[in-house]
């Protein structure tokens, strides 16, 4: 069976843990593994507080999540309308930052791609970014 | 954030938060660099006990406290970790160069 969410916020850094716990709880019914849950949070932290510094450099704009639950694959798509990533090749290269003052570890596509299956990133330069991620979630037995 | 009183041991211990993100890591690097530029700090022990959810911001906090107290030729220690944590610090090859101690059986007291 098939269910979407979608779920809009200001992109400021307290709404970090409210997408995090947005999306765990719209995955609860796919009965997930406590590591997966922790999984998809990361993911969904990363994504986010990505938008926030990255995307809109700061300033107060409109993040939205889209959520979709197909059998038992969890899709995500996480979307500013911000500055946009002129490499994307570059930006997801492990401990790459484009704001090494901020005291970014440059890990966040990593931690995304270990914990999530599959991450594609789209993104226009003056239009912004959306990133999909998609995860298989095995059905824990407890 | 939880920090201990003004030291007489140069140890600053710092109670992590219970998800250590962006948002929280940003008012620790505040309250840290505050205390490491105004006391004589030679240690930071950063206390997980409380802490269940660490990302990529978190490490960033962390590598940036460690390399600011090496400069000054002190040194950094995790401790309490729990398992979601640990899996988190392991990865991003923080516990390369920061000693990590893990709480027994995956839960603090």
């Amino acid at each position: 069976m098939k269910n979407t969410m979608k779920v809009e916020f200001d992109s400021i850094s307290d709404n970090e843990a409210f997408a995090r716990v947005t999306v765990a709880a719209f995955m609860s019914r796919m009965n997930p593994s406590i590591e997966e849950v922790a999984d998809v949070k990361t993911a969904v932290s990363e994504a986010v507080t990505n938008a926030i510094i990255h995307g809109y450099e700061g300033e107060v704009h409109t993040i939205t999540i889209f959520g979709q639950i197909e059998e038992e694959v969890l899709e995500l798509r996480i979307t500013d309308r911000g500055v946009g990533i002129p490499d994307i090749e570059k930006a997801m290269e492990p401990l790459y930052t484009s704001r090494p003052e901020l005291e970014r570890s440059g890990m966040g596509f990593l931690f995304m791609e270990a914990f999530m299956d599959e991450v594609q990133v789209q993104s226009s330069p003056g239009e912004g970014t959306t990133v999909l991620m998609k995860k298989k979630i095995r059905k824990s037995e407890e | 954030m939880e920090t201990t009183r003004k030291t007489t041991d140069h140890i600053l211990r710092i109670r992590v938060p219970g998800e250590l993100d962006h948002h929280s890591a940003k008012a620790i690097c505040r309250e840290a660099d505050r205390r490491i530029q105004t006391e004589d700090i030679r240690e930071i022990i950063f206390d997980f006990a409380d802490t269940t959810f660490c990302d990529s911001s978190g490490i960033g906090m962390l590598m940036g406290r460690y390399k600011m107290i090496r400069a000054l030729g002190g040194k950094v220690r995790a401790v309490q970790v729990q398992a979601q944590v640990a899996r988190i610090l392991t990865l991003s090859g923080v516990t390369k160069i920061i000693p990590v101690e893990e709480v027994e059986g995956g839960r603090s007291k």
